[in-house]
């Protein structure tokens, strides 16, 4: 019951819910999204690189595992992200060498990021296949 | 700490239905957050449905016409109406800004209004601020000097000192960028979002302060400045079209440069 003396905790006001996010800050998530995908990613390799060491049998079994359309996948996402956090991270340096803060440069740059992160996703799996 | 959901007491019920006078033919409708400390209860979206055709161009019109002609209960704070005070910011159509600045035209849809994001709520449309003014005299904004001021003048400065604090001085703080700030969200507590970082490079570049060392001493934490990711809600939400993505920057730089 409310009272003068002992007043209701107050609400927080809603964020995430109602705010439409820039291309901006959704560029901004995938980075650390793209990050951590990366460092799971990592896995992959050291997989491929011990299997590699172990000898011909694991290397047979990484080998199945990878060609399938499941590790065709992954290994898709794999480099979609690594391109994508590269391209965004270049970006970064920009922005930590104090240029690229006006909103029109902002979002040419995303627009640059996407397709630059696509052009070299695209162009890597058609040398690959 | 990143909470992304809402807690038990702040998630938003459905509420009540204004109806337009009769008669009315161009309707437009207004949800509006709307939070009662006297009941306590869950915060509700009302609907107005405001006659555009007696409405003035802007949200603030619109807001100030539901309080005159349709629910007197409804709270929020507004004083100049021109985009100079800055009691006015809240969360409209999804970014934050200035009601009496926002044309109502501009919204797409219903016209939908929150207080800024991610505050303690004081009644409907009012945040408490007492926090982000709590950090903004942490970073004591006035003009410290050893130096005493010329007896009969006033302390110069060349017209290339003053350009410094262009983009600086103009802010209002309506806070509608560090309430835009995904970092502020989860770290209010430690960071002091763009808002206070402006300030804080505003006298940082002033030519006439002699504390410049003593006020990058102060920002030189992981939180305080650095919790900066970049993310640019700030920048693009800033009704005043100031840039406190770039001024967070500049702070930054000028940490690197001192270390020489």
């Amino acid at each position: 019951m409310a009272s003068a003396t002992k007043p209701h905790s107050r609400p927080l006001s809603p964020h995430l819910q109602v705010y439409r996010l820039p291309l901006t800050a959704i560029l901004s998530i995938t980075h650390r999204i793209t990050g951590i995908g990366l460092s799971l990613g990592l896995l992959l390799l050291t997989w491929w690189l011990v299997a590699g060491a172990y000898g011909q049998g694991p290397y047979e079994t990484f080998q199945t595992v990878l060609t399938s359309w499941f590790g065709q996948l992954v290994l898709f996402g794999f480099s979609v992200a690594l391109y994508f956090h590269l391209c965004n991270g270049i970006r970064h340096l920009f922005w930590d060498a104090g240029k690229g803060f006006e909103i029109g440069a902002t979002q040419r740059a995303n627009l640059i990021v996407l397709a630059a992160a696509t052009v070299l996703t695209v162009l890597t799996w058609l040398l690959a296949i | 700490m990143v909470e992304l959901s809402l807690p038990k007491n702040s998630q938003i019920k459905p509420g009540k239905s204004h109806k337009a006078a009769p008669g009315a033919k161009n309707i437009r409708n207004f949800k509006v957050y709307r939070y009662d400390p006297d009941t306590g209860d869950n915060p509700r979206l009302d609907t107005y449905e405001v006659d555009m055709d007696t409405c003035g161009p802007m949200v603030l019109d619109g807001l100030l016409k539901i309080k005159d002609e349709m629910d007197q209960t409804l709270t929020l704070r507004r004083s100049c109406r021109e985009g100079i005070c800055g009691s006015c910011a809240m969360n409209i159509d999804g970014r934050n800004t200035l009601a009496c600045l926002k044309p109502i035209e501009e919204c797409s849809g219903d016209v939908k209004v929150y207080p800024l994001p991610h505050m303690p709520v004081v009644k409907d449309l009012v945040p408490d601020l007492t926090h982000v003014y709590a950090q903004y005299a942490s970073i004591e904004p006035w003009m410290k000097a050893d130096t005493p001021a010329p007896p009969t003048a006033e302390r110069k400065q060349s017209p290339e000192e003053r350009a410094k604090l262009d983009g600086l001085w103009e802010c209002i703080l309506c806070f509608c960028c560090s309430t835009s700030c995904p970092s502020y969200w989860w770290n209010s507590d430690r960071y002091l979002g763009p808002a206070i970082l402006l300030q804080a490079a505003r006298w940082i570049n002033d030519s006439r302060d002699e504390a410049t060392g003593e006020r990058l001493d102060n920002l030189e934490d992981p939180f305080r400045l650095y919790r900066c990711h970049t993310i640019m809600n700030c920048t693009q939400t800033c009704p005043k079209g100031l840039n406190p993505a770039k001024a967070i920057a500049d702070i930054k730089m000028k940490m690197v440069e001192r270390q020489g």
